[in-house]
């Protein structure tokens, strides 16, 4: 249970290794060194030192296996993350698949991967936490979208089509849930320096994971629906949604 | 945001059960529950034997600041339909009430016939049930004890839906009496109520310059019945601590003013205002509750003896004003209350200190000196000092305060209030209620499969 400060005892990362959630949970855990924390990703190096640097940090952590590549599987693994334990007060979706944006227009098991990792896993994933979340009455369930299924472009619209799709989903499971104590909030940032990210080039408003980490934290006390990060980024999306194509097309973006 | 900070009030309520989000006083941290407004013992019982895995609890009028009167996904009993008093012994003056009759309504029915109630919080609105739950105390806790001195008897409905009598000899009362709601529900109590012969209070108020001089005034608190200091928490330097101290007893009729002796038992429960719905946030902060302060500082007179004031005056100033824990707009507030032994006033003067080296705006925050405690496992009130300070809820910078402040309160042997906490740590609640186990003990032979539960006990695992 969440405490008056909206600090939580207890969160679930589904993409365990994702940047911006752990840079997430330790802002948490500057608060206040008392945390239990959920990783679940697919095991490897990655996920094993990101539970190391929680617990240095004061968090009790379990790894728990996760692989959104194949639906069956995930749905049996993110049953047992949502199974029993102590009531969670944060789900952070945040797992995601970036990959090589040429190729996922051309090879279809590129296109796919996109496809079941960031629209088909987020899905699974929320139904799933929503589900747990309505039976306790409260809690938050958080996705990392993204400025790029705001309006699809040329360089990347494979992700950004994933993006979507995930986006417009959450924006209809936060109203369905509303009314039974679940906060369900989406999060579209910009260009953020992480793993993912490394070797493109930046694009305006870049941003490190701490900054994004912080406007998820502020929007979830704010109770928002939709939180851009940085702030300005609505602005910025709101305009390009408007710039006829052809002129849309032609832009270094 | 609306519907999740939403709190029926009594007139909204419907008759039949339905998924509410409840909060506390504070208004943080809401859940969703099956709010069921039972009338009959029956139902209560029913209720209880058909709890699903997140259980039942039972509510009153919802002025615990935090979530100890929630169950996010479980039932909540709404108890405030059963709000009979069943008997009045005239002789005696024990009162077999309902739990969900108010202490307003006590004070109402009563007051004029000659009898007050034995204890009274800082507001008349809570029920007789969550008065027990708590062990709520008041002006005179140090002469007369909490509310579970008073309480000769109390029935229970247990988890296996069994209804039982318990008095002061059985463990389970004391269990019951500061047990949160957790070993039961509490459906009607004796109480033994206060002989008065008027309304009237006779107070004596000092203005004293700093926390040395308000902690020294009383001193000779026992020779008054009620007593409590407002405590200014911004007031820095030399002026830190700087307080107004009340004390006061009931006026008998002959020391009541000329134009009172005709009507010495009258009482007024009326609210003079109501606060607007929506309150922008950031409205209390250290420059408003500054200049708050000073004036009520400023307009206390240094030292005025036996002036009458109403019992709405004297106990329930804040009651005045309706719903004003909406001027803390959205984010909501936390009330601060903690106990030190008497020795360790140096733990009070360091809560004083960082609330107002931080700037932390708390208006009308109280400083009581506390007599001796009873045996609730989990009552709060034990001999010492308590102090209580409202803060606007939602600062992560005010939660980190408070943290290292509660080491501070342990290291002394002190607690805070589980009836006003919303952000103590479970290791912070165990180490401040040793007797934690003693009572789990208790608690589980009546109710081992945990039927009984709320947004605090999970918060805290107690």
């Amino acid at each position: 249970m969440k405490d008056a400060n909206n600090l939580p005892q207890r969160v679930v990362l589904v993409g365990g290794t994702s940047a911006i959630a752990l840079a997430t949970v330790h802002r948490w855990l500057d608060r206040r060194a008392d945390l239990e924390v959920v990783l679940a990703a697919r095991p490897s190096p990655a996920r094993a030192a990101a539970a190391d640097a929680l617990r240095h940090a004061g968090a009790r952590v379990t790894e728990a296996d996760l692989d959104l590549a194949g639906a069956d599987t995930a749905r049996e693994q993110l049953g047992a993350v949502f199974a029993g334990g102590d009531d969670i007060d944060v789900v952070l979706v945040a797992a995601g698949v970036l990959g090589d944006q040429e190729a996922a227009w051309q090879d279809v098991d590129v296109a796919l991967l996109l496809g079941q990792v960031n629209y088909t896993g987020a899905v699974l994933a929320g139904v799933l936490a929503a589900q747990r979340l309505r039976g306790q009455g409260h809690g938050a369930l958080v996705l990392l979208s993204s400025v790029a299924g705001e309006r699809v472009r040329r360089s990347n619209f494979a992700y950004g089509a994933s993006k979507a799709g995930a986006d417009a989903f959450y924006l209809g499971l936060a109203e369905a849930v509303r009314d039974y104590g679940v906060q369900v909030m989406v999060v579209r940032p910009g260009f953020v320096r992480t793993p993912m990210t490394h070797g493109l080039s930046e694009a305006p408003l870049a941003q490190d994971p701490s900054q994004v980490a912080a406007a998820i934290i502020d929007g979830l006390a704010a109770h928002q629906r939709i939180v851009w990060s940085p702030a300005a980024m609505r602005w910025v999306m709101s305009a390009l949604r408007h710039v006829p194509y052809p002129v849309f097309r032609r832009l270094p973006i | 945001m609306d519907t999740l900070t939403r709190v029926p009030t009594q007139q909204q309520a419907a008759r039949e059960p339905r998924h509410v989000a409840l909060s506390g006083w504070g208004r943080t941290a809401p859940s969703v529950s099956e709010v069921d407004p039972v009338t009959t013992d029956a139902r209560i019982a029913e209720r209880v034997r058909d709890a699903g895995p997140r259980g039942v609890l039972a509510r009153g009028l919802g002025r615990s600041y935090g979530d100890a009167a929630q169950n996010g996904g479980g039932v909540v009993l709404d108890m405030t339909r059963r709000r009979a008093v069943l008997s009045v012994d005239p002789t005696t003056g024990v009162v077999e009430a309902e739990a969900g009759v108010s202490i307003d309504q006590l004070i109402r029915e009563l007051l004029p016939h000659g009898w007050f109630v034995p204890v009274t919080p800082g507001t008349r609105q809570v029920t007789v049930g969550g008065a027990i739950a708590s062990d709520v105390h008041g002006k005179n806790h140090h002469t007369h004890g909490s509310f579970g001195h008073h309480v000769e008897a109390l029935t229970l409905l247990t988890a296996d839906g069994s209804v039982r009598r318990l008095g002061p000899d059985d463990p389970l009362f004391w269990a019951t009496v500061g047990g949160m709601g957790l070993t039961g529900v509490i459906l009607r109590a004796a109480i033994k109520m206060t002989r008065v012969e008027t309304s009237t209070v006779l107070v004596d108020t000092w203005r004293c310059p700093d926390l040395d001089s308000v902690l020294a005034e009383m001193a000779d608190d026992d020779r008054y019945d009620y007593s409590v200091a407002w405590i200014d928490s911004l007031a820095r330097g030399a002026s830190l601590g700087r307080s107004v101290l009340t004390r006061g007893r009931f006026a008998t009729v002959d020391e009541l003013p000329a134009g009172r002796r005709d009507q010495p038992l009258a009482f007024s429960s009326r609210t003079l205002v109501t606060a607007p719905p929506i309150v922008p946030g950031g409205l209390l902060n250290r420059w408003s509750v500054a200049a708050f302060n000073e004036v009520w500082y400023r307009k206390a007179p240094k030292r005025r003896q036996g002036e009458p004031q109403s019992v709405g005056t004297f106990f329930h100033p804040l009651d005045g004003v309706a719903e004003w824990n909406r001027i803390y707009g959205p984010r909501g507030l936390l009330q601060y209350q903690v106990l030190v032994p008497l020795d360790a006033s140096d733990i009070i003067r360091e809560v004083a200190e960082t609330f107002s080296s931080n700037g932390l705006s708390s208006f009308l925050s109280v400083l009581k000196k506390m007599g001796p405690g009873n045996p609730g496992h989990l009552s709060f009130p034990r001999p010492g000092w308590t102090l209580a300070l409202d803060v606007p809820a939602g600062d992560p910078a005010v939660g980190r305060l408070l943290d290292r402040l509660d080491e501070s309160v342990i290291a002394a042997g002190g607690r805070s209030y589980f009836a006003k906490d919303a952000r103590m740590r479970p290791e912070t609640a165990h180490a401040m209620y040793p007797r934690l186990a003693e009572w789990n003990g208790v608690r589980g032979d009546v109710d081992p499969d945990g039927v009984f539960m709320s947004d605090l006990a999970r918060r805290l695992q107690l």
